[in-house]
């Protein structure tokens, strides 16, 4: 016997001490952690089953969510486009349209303005439309010089670009400016619309998953009642109880979200030789992005939640009705 | 250990399973509990482990009282219980050693004591060469002493048994019973319920006997 437990006061055989309890309790979650992985891998076909159905609720919204913001990032492309044509009056010289150009440059809302010449606009014309011979017949230019303003936009301030429009509108040099952003507004609307729906429809999802994860919970709470039986004549609490169905939920939640991972990487990597090839025709450079490291790890998160609450709900109501007899 | 005062349980269904019950049993005593079946045995022992409380009156075990227990503080009140059912009540996915150690792993001890104390528990019962066998392989008697195992394995200050060789031949059930004898010498509280007259009279232990959920009879032994 050593001479520190001699000083200590006479502890109790019965009970472990306060530091082994807490290490004892530590290495319980651990063991309980592999354990419930055990117990799953027992029933291979079935766990796989459960985890299937978390994973395919859980990639129908992710998927579409990540196709989302491949639309969005692919109409920011296009936003960058828009442009507001103005068209200067043909009395308007070379050097006053020089003028006006740095002046709108300095504008706010204005990113960048590029001017373009009766002359190179009569060429590019000639190039490009092949009315060539039937414009060199004529005597004089019918084109005006145009200054091409790209304006600051986003979703949120339309009214902004709708300002700058009037505003170039009315400058005494403006014949004519013109916008043609009606189509991406649409667009807009249409990806807001979508944006929501995913939305609910995650949401729902989300509670199927919360179902699905609680009916399984409950019958392994079923097919194991003996065991919480005999759990609770000999002391253990409900938290013990609890433990390994917690974590079970744990690792269905865990699993379901890496197949749903792998469900939409596989898609966006299945669809995006197609998608490249359109964006080509369109003469736009663009690549599909799949899921970054950041949606990986918050459909990892959400779907980890998602399984330890919906066990958490089925253990809490069926195991108070387990009682011994 | 155990003190009932004017204890009785009425079941939500109106029947009178215990009525008026007073009595009192010293730490370190042994004692039968006897009586028809349906005279309140089991349900005197539901009071006793907390998987019943009393409609009226006081259940007092290891000084204390059992009305007063919360929820919550079951399990932690139980562990100081060893209880030992007549099915015994094993897990038949588990092996003996995983069976007996249950009670330790849910009080925390460390992995060490576990195996020292859950070794000591089958030794006591005889059955330390069969610690990696499953329940299932394991004769009647064999499973009733991993039973009795389990219970012991936390040094409990005070042992129930729910008829405890109701399956057992005449040779088997005295074997358990010595078990009792033994522990009840070194000072644990035990009670065992049993209709089993011809196994008590031989004994010399105080026996209570129940009839119609009364207390009628409560007889030392006459040495």
């Amino acid at each position: 016997m050593n001479s520190s437990s001699d000083t200590r006061k006479p502890k109790k055989l019965n009970r472990p001490g306060i530091t082994t309890l807490f290490r004892s309790y530590f290495l319980r979650h651990i063991q309980v952690f592999f354990y419930s992985l055990g117990q799953l891998s027992r029933a291979p076909v079935s766990t796989l089953m459960t985890c299937m159905v978390i994973g395919i609720a859980l990639a129908l919204p992710m998927g579409l969510h990540t196709l989302l913001n491949n639309a969005q990032q692919l109409s920011g492309g296009w936003e960058s486009t828009a442009q507001i044509s103005v068209f200067l009056h043909k009395k308007i010289t070379p050097s006053q349209a020089q003028n006006l150009k740095s002046d709108i440059q300095n504008w706010p809302d204005v990113i960048s303005v590029h001017y373009i010449s009766r002359e190179r606009a009569l060429k590019e014309f000639q190039a490009l439309s092949g009315f060539g011979d039937a414009l060199k017949a004529l005597n004089t230019n019918p084109l005006p010089s145009v200054l091409i303003v790209k304006p600051k936009l986003s979703k949120e301030n339309e009214q902004a670009t709708q300002k700058l429009l009037s505003k170039l509108r009315n400058l005494k040099q403006t014949d004519k400016a013109q916008l043609d952003m009606q189509w991406v507004r649409r667009l807009y609307a249409i990806m807001s619309i979508v944006e929501r729906g995913v939305l609910i429809l995650g949401f729902l999802l989300a509670l199927a998953v919360l179902l699905v994860v609680g009916n399984t919970i409950r019958l392994a709470i079923q097919n194991r009642r003996k065991e919480i039986v005999v759990m609770k004549l000999i002391g253990g609490t409900d938290g013990f109880i609890r433990r390994p169905f917690l974590y079970t939920g744990f690792w269905y939640g865990l699993f379901g979200g890496l197949i749903a991972w792998v469900l939409v990487s596989f898609t966006i990597l299945s669809i995006s030789a197609p998608i490249e090839k359109l964006t080509t025709l369109y003469q736009n450079q663009f690549e599909l992005s799949g899921m970054s490291f950041l949606t990986t790890l918050s459909l990892l998160s959400i779907s980890i939640i998602l399984g330890l609450v919906g066990s958490w709900f089925a253990v809490g109501r069926h195991l108070r009705e387990i009682e011994p007899q | 250990m155990i003190r009932f005062v004017n204890a009785s349980k009425r079941y939500s269904s109106g029947f009178d399973a215990l009525q008026n019950v007073s009595f009192h049993m010293e730490p370190g005593e042994m004692a039968f509990l006897t009586g028809h079946s349906g005279a309140g045995k089991s349900s005197l022992l539901k009071l006793i482990a907390l998987l019943e409380r009393s409609s009226r009156g006081q259940v007092i075990v290891n000084n204390q009282n059992l009305t007063k227990v919360p929820r919550r503080r079951i399990p932690y009140f139980r562990r100081n219980i060893g209880i030992i059912f007549q099915d015994h009540q094993l897990l038949f996915d588990r092996t003996v050693y995983d069976n007996v150690a249950l009670p330790l792993i849910i009080a925390g001890f460390s992995h060490k004591d576990i195996g020292k104390r859950v070794r000591a528990a089958l030794d006591k019962v005889g059955l330390l060469s069969k610690e990696k066998k499953y329940p299932i392989t394991l004769s009647g008697g064999e499973q009733q002493r991993v039973g009795i195992a389990r219970a012991v394995v936390n040094k409990p200050p005070l042992i129930l048994a729910d008829e405890p060789t109701g399956n057992l031949d005449p040779e088997l059930s005295a074997e358990i019973m010595g078990l009792f004898q033994d522990f009840s010498d070194v000072g644990v509280t035990v009670l065992v319920a049993t209709h089993d007259i011809a196994l008590i009279s031989e004994l010399p232990y105080r026996t209570l006997t129940l009839k119609d959920g009364k207390l009628v009879n409560d007889s030392q032994p006459s040495l």
